[in-house]
This record gives structure tokens, C-alpha cells and sequence, in this order.
């Protein structure tokens, strides 16, 4: 395998043009397309999404105290719960309470904290085998691959790639008919099931007054691993609580449709507390594993408003750079213009402040997010910690503090002006520049610049209409 | 029609790089009855800077601008809404709980972009014309999210016959420097644009700022296009075409 590039920007070049490239801007505007109907038709959806920011706010302002309450809730329906602080914690509790209860084989459903923590190399590296049951999460594994997108993971593929897959890796007859692709895995997976001793799942939101752990998937799976094992292990991110029922109703409204146009996905499933005697079916223990690893440094910081996040990706799907890169050029699995805030904050500005300026900063990601945060505004105030901190490649610190000086100070603006005029006849042709010196030349790979006018407007008004 | 006197703020880039977008603005806001004042002195509103996170060099400029503007009265007319935006919504977050905070929000609340000048605050009779012309418009970005400008673009264009522009409220992929810091991807998200406005059928793409203008024009410059590129403010002033 080739090194990956280190920088977004390398990693994007790598990407663009591509057929994932393509494949990703269709699905995503294709997502687009389904919110936007989802959203015309559901009058109510502006003054909800008042409501979910409000709610999402107020738990993250009250998230001691939503925890506490949530911690005595579990345990009151007999379940157990667990704090890592970080990822290390986070996977040595999770395979602790496999080793604890003899669970070798490990079915999990879609979860994107437990990619944020690497949990499959941890486990897989302690002989225990894991199973991805989401059908994308499913093909990402067989291909060795990452998600591309927190809720289409396999949005840069489609059936062609998929069928091969399968059946070079389940070694079925190669087919790339949708339906019996999905057959596939259902026959394949359902066998998994029957044999797996743990089931672990991601939550997407946590009510705190019932301790239950909800979760909306489009496929049983996420189901069955609630349900079927005799262990339940649910990865939850400390910051995905809310007060009460009341408050999970609006969060769910807005959430499905602004996720996949859908006004209800086609599971939302509800555990509260493991399998009680009178019960058909569950598990026997349930345990919560409550995240951190940097959730409270976000908290403290000036990015804190980004945990009201209710990972929907409606961001992703409308935002001009990820439709045109995709998230793996992210090089972590929060991509996209809500993944470019809280990257730096889980995981250090070192090398994620860049991902902040990967960005237009043209605020379609604020118009569409169901919780209203202010993205736009939050990658600027990264930036500004970026720049603080003096990360700033040279040429950009340089180049900004030279124009400052020199716009500062109207004269030597004026004369700027002029020497830019001469200096650039003999690079000049028709008033347009082909080709630029320096970081321009970025500029002018791709397109003409203009040529410096003869007679700035300042130098026109002053001849003409000056006094 | 006596209009009010105006502070033209032309925007560093149009007094560099298209001085005829400057004068055409001077043409329309006196056609439209106004009388016209320029401050020398005036430079760049210290987007650049705030956009790479630079604040203390973006206080500056904008500073500067603050002080030139603070001593005027009356509207100060922007060819753009990007600057605009700067000068309205971000100086106050700039200087908040700064000795400078109540002057931010006094000149702040004085700018207006050109077309949104025109439309909302005369109630302008004036009309792009032209014949033969078939235009796509461009909403940039900062204009349609930060200021909510639309419709007075359109009002101003209504005359003009439009072509069908797929996808005209999405970003050109420009976005300041970005456009020098990732260009590969600012260019990947230009030729989407571009494509869609040769798909157009369109010889004349307008737009209201020319930051977005010009990266898109030499995009087209590129393609040997044929297509024409101006500002809003060209578009009106007509005799320019």
C-alpha cells in the first residue's frame, strides 16, 4: 500500500477527478435533493430546528448533571456504565467486558465513535473476531477500506465496485443487481448473528430522565445486536444526551430528514436496560460506555457549540468542498465542514488546524443544519487559534502581513498599485495574466488572473472627479 | 430626483484589478440621482486577513477603514457583497468589547451592498438592458447568506432576458484564499460552475462581486469561452457592455 499523503490538500488532489470523486457528488446531491423535499413538506421544520438547537444547548449546559442522572438511570434498569477518558480507555473497557464474559465473536452496528477510537484493530489485534453488520459499514470492512461519509459510508462506491467485492471476498457468483447484493449480505450476516456472543452499537441519542440509548438505523441489524447477543455494549459520545423524551421527539424529527430526506428512519430503536425476566428477548448485560477523549476540551473551548452536532451530514452533503473531494481527503472519519471542527478539537490542532481552511466559507452548511450552528463562524475561530498559535505556513503569514502593511499606509498602496501594473506587462497579455510567480502560480494553474490596471480607480477618481 | 449623498467604498480589488466596475458604480448611483463622495485613503475593509484568521492584522485594516468612514455621514455603498458582509456583520465580532465596538457598529450599520442600495433603499426605476443578451446570474455566496440579497439582483435584471442557470445559489468555489491555498480544489469546484453555466446557453454571466468574477472569468478565459463577465453594476450602466 501506498503512504497516504499527509496534507488535505494532497490527499484531495489524489481524489478529484476521480470516479469517487463523481460517485460522491451524485450521492450527495442526490441527499440534498431528499432534504430539501423532506423539508417543503413539513411546514414545522424552521421552528423545530429553534427548538433542537435549544435543546441540544441546554443539555451540553447542563451536561454534568444530564450524565449523573443518565449513569443512575442505566444502572437503575440494571445496566452498567463505564467513563473512558480517552480511546485507549475506551477500547481496554470494551475488551475487558468481552474477556469478562467470553466473547470471542462481536457483531457491531453502525458506529462512528468506535472508528473514532480505532476499536476493530484493537480488538481484531486481541483475537477477537468483529463483524460489521451495517450493510455499508459491512463492505467497508470486506474492502479493507474507510467510511467515506459518517452516514453513507460506502457513498464513493456503488454496485459494480460492491459486486466484485463480494464476490471476490464471499466468493458468491458475481452479480450487481442491488437487491441481490443486499441478499447477499443478509444470508451472509444472518449466520454471524446466530453465533456472536457480544453486540456493539454506536448511540445517537441518550435520554437521560429513562437512561435509554436510541438508536435509528434503515436496516434491522442495529436491532438484532440489541437484541440477539447476550452481550450489549453501546458506545455512546458523552456529549449525545438529552433531558427527556419530549426533547429525543424533536431531536428525531429533524434528524431523519435532515440525514436522508426520510420523516422517520426505518428503525428507531429503543433500549432501556438489559433483558428483564419477563422479557422474549435481549441481552443479558448492558453496558454504556460513555466517550470523552477531547469532548471536554471542546466543551471548554470556543468551539464548544459543535457537540450540539446530532451527526446528520447534511453538511457534508451540501457542502461544495466535500461534494468535490469526499471525506477520505479528511483523513479521519469526521469529515466535512462539522468534522472539520471537531477534528481539531478530539484529536489536537497538530495536523488538523488545517482542516478549518477547507472551506469556501460560503455558510450553505449553516442554512441546512437542523441544529442551526453557526459553522462558518466556528471555522473562522479555528482559523484564529491557528493563526495564534503560529501555524501558518510562512508564505501565508508573510503575504497577509505584507498586504497589511501595505494597504495600511493609503500611499504605499498607491505606489503597490502602480509597481504591479509594470511589473506585470511582460507577464501580461490581452489584460490577463497566464501565468504567475510564486503562490500565485496555484492561482493561475488552473486560471487567468487579471492584469493590475494602468489606472486604478482611485488614480481615475482623482484625475476625474477629484477636488 | 434628488437622491442622498453617498460614501462609495469601491473594495480593494475593484480599484486594483477593475477600475470599470468602480466608475460604472459612480455612473449608476448618479443615475439613480445621488451625489457621489470617494474617500482617498481607503484600502481594503481586512477580509483577507480575517478570513486566514489573522486578527490582529485584520483590526488593522479594519481599523482603517473605521476611521476613514466614521468621520462621513450617510450610506456607504459597497460594489459587493462580500465586503459588505465584512463590514456589517464581522467588524462588530472584531471589535467586540473593544474602545472601537460602538464605532463598528455605527459605520456597520451605515453599509449597504450596491444592488440591495438600489432596490431596497431608493426604490430605483433602473434597469440592465441589452439586446441580444442572454444572462446567468451568479448569487455569491456572502451575498445571499451573510446580507440575504436575492431578489434585488433579479429586480435589476428583470428587463434582461435570463437563462436557466442550475444550481445558481451554489459557491463558485472561490473563497479568498482559499482559492491560492487549495487551488486544486477551488478550481475542481469552478469547473462544476463553469460547465453549468456554458450548459446555460448563456453569452453573459453577471454577478455582484468580482472576486467571484474574476476567478470564474479566468476560468473561462481558460476554455477560450466566449462568454462575457460582468457586474451587476456594468450590467447597469449599459454603455459599458
Amino acid at each position: 500500500m501506498t503512504a497516504q499523503p499527509v496534507t488535505f490538500l494532497g490527499r484531495a488532489e489524489a481524489i478529484i477527478g476521480t470516479r469517487e470523486a463523481q460517485l460522491v457528488n451524485q450521492g450527495m446531491r442526490h441527499l440534498t435533493e431528499m432534504r430539501d423535499s423532506a423539508v417543503a413538506e413539513f411546514p414545522i421544520m424552521d421552528p423545530l430546528r429553534d427548538r433542537a438547537r435549544v435543546i441540544r444547548l441546554h443539555a451540553l449546559a447542563n451536561l454534568d448533571r444530564l450524565l449523573s442522572h443518565f449513569t443512575d438511570q442505566v444502572i437503575e434498569q440494571g445496566g452498567e456504565v463505564h467513563f473512558a477518558a480517552d480511546a485507549d480507555e475506551a477500547n481496554e473497557i470494551v475488551a475487558r467486558i468481552l474477556e469478562e464474559t467470553g466473547s470471542r465473536l462481536v457483531v457491531k452496528s453502525k458506529s462512528m465513535v468506535s472508528e473514532e477510537i480505532h476499536l476493530n484493530p484493537y480488538l481484531e489485534a486481541r483475537g477477537i473476531e468483529v463483524v460489521e453488520t451495517d450493510l455499508g459499514e459491512f463492505i467497508v470492512q470486506l474492502a479493507g477500506d474507510t467510511p467515506s461519509h459518517i452516514v453513507a459510508p460506502t457513498i464513493h462506491l456503488d454496485r459494480h465496485d460492491i459486486g466484485a467485492l463480494f464476490a471476490r471476498k464471499l466468493g458468491v457468483p458475481e452479480t450487481f443487481d442491488p437487491t441481490e447484493l443486499n441478499q447477499i449480505a443478509r444470508d451472509h450476516l444472518r449466520q454471524v448473528f446466530l453465533r456472536a456472543d457480544a453486540g456493539i452499537s454506536g448511540v445517537n441519542v441518550a435520554v437521560a430522565e429513562s437512561g435509554s440509548l436510541i438508536t435509528v438505523t434503515n436496516e434491522g441489524n442495529g436491532r438484532l445486536i440489541t437484541t440477539a447477543p447476550r452481550v450489549h455494549i453501546a458506545l455512546l459520545g458523552m456529549e449525545r444526551l438529552v433531558s427527556r423524551w419530549v426533547d429525543a421527539s424533536v431531536i428525531l424529527e429533524v434528524l431523519a430528514r435532515s440525514a436522508t430526506g426520510q420523516r422517520l428512519s426505518s428503525y428507531t430503536n429503543v433500549v432501556t436496560g438489559p433483558r428483564r425476566e419477563a422479557d422474549e428477548d435481549g441481552p443479558q448485560q448492558l453496558h454504556v460506555v460513555v466517550i470523552d477523549n477531547g469532548r471536554s476540551q471542546i466543551l471548554g473551548s470556543d468551539t464548544a457549540e459543535i457537540l450540539a452536532c446530532i451527526r446528520c451530514g447534511a453538511c457534508l452533503n451540501i457542502c461544495p468542498v466535500f461534494r468535490t473531494v469526499g471525506g477520505h481527503a479528511y483523513g479521519t472519519v469526521y469529515s466535512g465542514p462539522f468534522g472539520s471542527i471537531v477534528t481539531p478539537g478530539l484529536l489536537g490542532m497538530e495536523p488538523w488546524w488545517e482542516l478549518p481552511y477547507a472551506s469556501t466559507l460560503c455558510g450553505a452548511c449553516e442554512e441546512v443544519c437542523p441544529i442551526r450552528i453557526q459553522i462558518p463562524s466556528l471555522l473562522l475561530k479555528l482559523r484564529a487559534r491557528a493563526a495564534a498559535e503560529g501555524r501558518l505556513p510562512g508564505w501565508l503569514e508573510r503575504g497577509i502581513r505584507r498586504y497589511t502593511n501595505t494597504v495600511y499606509t493609503p500611499t504605499k498602496w498607491e505606489r503597490a498599485k502602480r509597481l504591479a501594473h509594470t511589473l506585470s506587462s511582460p507577464i501580461s497579455r490581452d489584460g490577463w495574466i497566464r501565468r504567475l510567480p510564486g503562490r500565485g502560480r496555484g492561482w493561475t494553474a488552473y486560471r487567468d488572473f487579471p492584469r493590475p490596471a494602468r489606472e486604478s480607480f482611485s488614480a481615475w477618481w482623482r484625475s476625474n472627479r477629484g477636488t | 430626483m434628488e437622491g442622498p449623498t453617498v460614501q462609495l467604498v469601491v473594495t480593494c480589488l475593484v480599484d486594483a484589478l477593475a477600475p470599470q466596475v468602480g466608475r460604472a458604480t459612480v455612473t449608476v448611483l448618479e443615475r439613480a440621482g445621488c451625489q457621489v463622495e470617494f474617500l482617498a485613503g481607503q484600502t481594503c475593509c481586512g477580509q483577507p486577513a480575517f478570513n486566514v484568521g489573522m486578527l490582529t492584522e485584520a483590526r488593522r485594516m479594519a481599523g482603517h477603514t473605521l476611521d476613514l468612514l466614521d468621520v462621513t455621514q450617510g450610506p456607504v455603498v459597497v460594489p459587493s457583497g462580500s465586503c459588505a458582509a465584512m463590514m456589517t456583520r464581522h467588524y462588530g465580532e472584531l471589535f467586540a468589547a473593544t474602545d472601537r465596538e460602538q464605532q463598528a457598529e455605527r459605520v456597520g450599520s451605515r453599509v449597504r451592498e450596491l444592488s440591495q442600495f438600489l432596490v431596497d433603499d431608493l426604490g430605483t426605476g433602473l434597469r440592465a438592458s441589452c439586446d441580444g443578451c442572454l444572462v446567468a446570474y451568479h448569487h455569491s455566496c456572502h451575498g445571499l447568506r451573510s446580507l440575504r440579497l436575492r431578489h434585488q439582483a433579479e429586480v435589476l435584471l428583470s428587463e434582461v432576458e435570463m437563462a436557466e442557470l442550475e444550481g445558481s445559489e451554489e459557491c463558485c468555489g472561490f473563497g479568498g484564499v482559499f482559492a491560492v491555498e487549495m487551488p486544486a480544489v477551488s478550481a475542481a469546484i469552478m469547473n462544476e460552475k463553469l460547465d453549468r453555466i456554458e450548459a446555460s446557453g448563456a453569452n453573459i454571466l453577471v454577478g455582484g462581486d468580482v472576486s467571484c468574477l474574476m476567478h470564474l472569468e479566468g476560468g473561462l478565459r481558460r476554455r477560450n469561452s466566449k462568454i462575457a463577465v460582468k457586474h451587476v453594476a456594468e450590467a447597469l450602466a449599459g454603455d459599458d457592455l
